[in-house]
């Protein structure tokens, strides 16, 4: 069943070259496309560094995977994966502005 | 907008023909160096204080200008921003606009900003140059940015920004006589910039990229050391090995260290006590002294030696860049609790104590995690416990073998009430989190600094800082507890001499309390105890001592037995599971008074805790005495 679900998003993800932050493997990039979160930590977030069009990298991952530490435009930043999965990004494609 | 830019250009005359600024606000995101900064221009010239109305301190130091005239710098809480969205932000906004009450206007602004990480940064530079007061932007940092080859032209950077630009290093004090120049300048109100910026974040940071790009900006490498450290740190065998190290270390630090010392420190006050009382005249006047002052301010100065060590490795462990990472281990754990990482170190030593476990707190940026940390931190079993704890198991429980030579009767009933306290404090940090304090709006996001080298310098003026800030704030209120404490064991008076116990104010207040802990099978002299106790928890023992007519020292077994001959088992049950759960320490509700700036949360507190206490207790009674019929 979870394989299943897992399969199925991935596979939907891929055909649209989007996905969540959440999703994407420790080392791998993306461009920052959307916070799907409440405004004062939509407006953290960029505050700190996570500008739609930006790249965004998976550092690393603390122990059992949560929270990860991700770098923007040389900002490292830790977050747990209740944020990263409303975070859109965009597999490929070259980043808007900056880096 | 438009009105500060024109109130200043409407002062411009005044300010050309002042000599010095007299007010300059440092104003600068976390992680910028800006209080490293700001001691190094003040050192120890400095005062703390709390803006009204807020939890959110404030420093301010003093510097003179060329001419020797004192500048007071007013540093601001570190700020991303300044729409006023959190209480930090808000506070930034109100002093720089001149609305804080009971803070001048300022007359410049300092903003310092990470040169390694410009384009973030440059953002909080825009908001504050657009209110049109004279600015100096400081680039920190100058030795890392240059290290790993980064690179920033100030001077197109200045052109841009319409301001003076300085590339400084707060670490090596490079760079920082444009500090000096700036302040002695008085420079009339610069040409607001017009900057080509739309209201989103999204917009300011386009234009901080274009700015950036301007200027020539080449953003550094990420330090090796850093990224090597991290695969360590962070590595998931490793990483919670190392931790689990740390902690140990730090606990280790505070309970080995940081308890005798204290001991040690309690042991000379009280000969110097004892000392100091064969040179007064014997009477009411000397107990005022010996009995009132000074074992007032031994109670204050006790815990200094467990604040200045807890404060020293967390300051090592916060300027080193380790405890950002150390938040992220725990917090996989820490969330099951509805906490987040950085709550672990602080609770972990309030086990120690709870004094400098509730200061230690600060290291918590989310105020809903820093509230909920303060508010749970004292039922951790903290060291002042454990005297009450030995004495009343030893009283009532035989010792017996329960696991072979590994764990017997006593030391599990010791066991127990660790636990009772931690799971009190689960189920509480649960309670929080689902009601008053929710923290949906405030998640856990941690920014990573590179690891450097902590520095000595600024490590010490912290400690002077916090040991100044309890024993001003906290210690003043502890003195009071304990003098009242004082006239209520000495007074009334009978002939000019200070009553027996059991006549004093003191005695009474315990008999009149006596029908309220009665149905947890205590009688008034628990009462008394209990009433004593809040000066410091151990306390307990002397005053039973004194009630039975043993001496705690001496003959501990004595006061043992007068206690079993007083106290039913299910009360001494009940006697333990109140002291596992009430805040019966002055110095904690002094110290929560002092980080929460009111009474607001102490009060709370101590009622929620003084609730549990009872009901729990009751129940024990009950539930014990129950199976013991």
């Amino acid at each position: 069943m979870i394989f299943n679900f897992k399969f199925g998003r991935r596979r939907k993800a891929e055909s649209a070259r989007a996905s969540a932050l959440a999703d994407l493997k420790v080392g791998e990039s993306a461009v920052l496309a959307e916070l799907k979160l409440s405004p004062p930590v939509a407006e953290h977030l960029m505050n700190l560094g996570f500008v739609p069009g930006l790249v965004v990298k998976v550092l690393r991952s603390g122990p059992g995977g949560d929270p990860r530490v991700y770098r923007v435009d040389g900002t490292e930043i830790a977050m747990r994966r209740d944020l990263s999965e409303h975070i859109d990004v965009e597999l490929l494609g070259a980043p808007a502005f900056g880096d | 907008m438009a009105t500060s830019t024109m109130s200043c250009h409407a002062a411009a005359p005044v300010n050309q023909d002042r000599t010095a600024y007299r007010t300059v606000a440092v104003v600068g995101p976390p992680n910028s160096g800006k209080t490293t900064l700001f001691n190094r221009l003040t050192k120890l010239r400095q005062k703390v204080g709390n803006f009204p109305g807020v939890t959110v301190e404030h420093h301010t130091g003093y510097v003179r200008d060329a001419n020797g005239e004192e500048i007071a710098l007013v540093d601001l809480p570190g700020v991303y921003s300044l729409s006023p969205k959190s209480e930090d932000e808000k506070v930034a906004v109100d002093v720089l606009t001149g609305k804080m009450p009971g803070m001048p206007s300022p007359d410049a602004v300092i903003v310092v900003l990470n040169s390694t990480n410009l384009h973030t940064h440059l953002v909080l530079a825009a908001r504050v140059i657009t209110l049109g007061i004279p600015t100096l932007v400081l680039l920190n940092m100058a030795d890392e940015l240059h290290k790993q080859d980064g690179h920033v032209d100030v001077l197109s950077l200045a052109r841009e920004l319409g301001t003076p630009v300085a590339l400084v290093s707060a670490t090596t004090g490079q760079g920082l006589e444009a500090v000096q120049n700036f302040l002695s300048s008085a420079a009339p109100c610069p040409e607001p910039l017009e900057l080509p910026v739309i209201g989103s974040t999204r917009g300011y940071r386009e234009w901080a990229v274009r700015v950036g790009t301007h200027a020539g900006y080449r953003r550094p490498a990420t330090p090796v050391w850093t990224a090597r450290l991290d695969s360590l740190f962070l590595h998931r065998v490793w990483g919670p090995l190392i931790f689990a190290v740390v902690v140990i270390g730090v606990f280790q630090t505070i309970f080995a260290l940081g308890q005798p010392l204290s001991n040690l420190f309690q042991k000379f006050l009280d000969t110097t006590g004892a000392a100091l009382g064969h040179h007064l005249p014997a009477g009411l006047f000397q107990s005022l002294i010996i009995n009132g002052v000074w074992k007032g301010t031994g109670s204050v100065l006790v815990f200094l030696p467990q604040i200045l060590l807890l404060f020293l490795v967390i300051g090592v462990l916060e300027d080193s860049g380790y405890l950002s990472r150390a938040a992220v281990i725990a917090d996989r754990t820490m969330s099951r609790v509805g906490l987040n990482g950085k709550s672990f170190i602080p609770l972990l030593s309030a086990y120690a104590c709870a004094v400098p476990a509730i200061m230690a707190t600060r290291t918590i940026e989310s105020k809903r995690d820093r509230m909920a940390t303060i508010l749970i931190a004292p039922f951790m079993t903290c060291s002042a416990r454990l005297p009450v704890y030995t004495m009343v198991i030893a009283a009532f429980l035989p010792e017996r073998r329960l696991l072979g030579p590994f764990l017997g009767t006593r030391a599990a009933a010791m066991l127990g009430l660790y636990v009772l306290g931690f799971l009190m404090a689960v189920a509480t940090a649960r309670l929080l989190k689902s009601t008053i304090l929710k923290s949906k709006d405030a998640p856990f996001i941690l920014e990573m600094p590179p690891y450097r080298w902590p520095l000595p310098g600024s490590l010490g003026l912290r400690l002077v800082d916090r040991g100044k800030a309890f024993l001003y704030r906290a210690g003043t209120i502890i003195m009071l507890v304990s003098l009242l404490l004082w006239a209520a064991t000495n007074f009334p008076m009978r002939n000019g001499q200070p009553p027996q116990v059991q006549d004093s104010v003191v005695a009474k207040l315990g008999q009149a309390i006596e029908p309220a802990i009665r149905p947890l099978g205590f009688d008034w002299k628990i009462g008394v105890g209990l009433l004593t106790s809040v000066a410091a928890r151990e306390v307990i023992i002397a005053t039973l001592g004194t009630l039975y007519g043993v001496d705690p020292e001496s003959h501990a077994a004595d006061l043992q037995t007068a206690l079993h001959n007083e106290l039913t088992p299910a009360g001494a049950v009940a006697l333990l599971v109140f002291f596992a759960f009430a805040m019966q320490c002055m110095s904690t509700i002094a110290v929560v008074r002092r980080e929460t700036n009111g009474w607001k949360w102490p009060a709370l507190q101590f009622a929620y805790m003084t609730l549990v206490a009872y009901i729990a207790a009751f129940a024990a009674y009950h539930i014990v005495g129950h199976f013991i019929a």
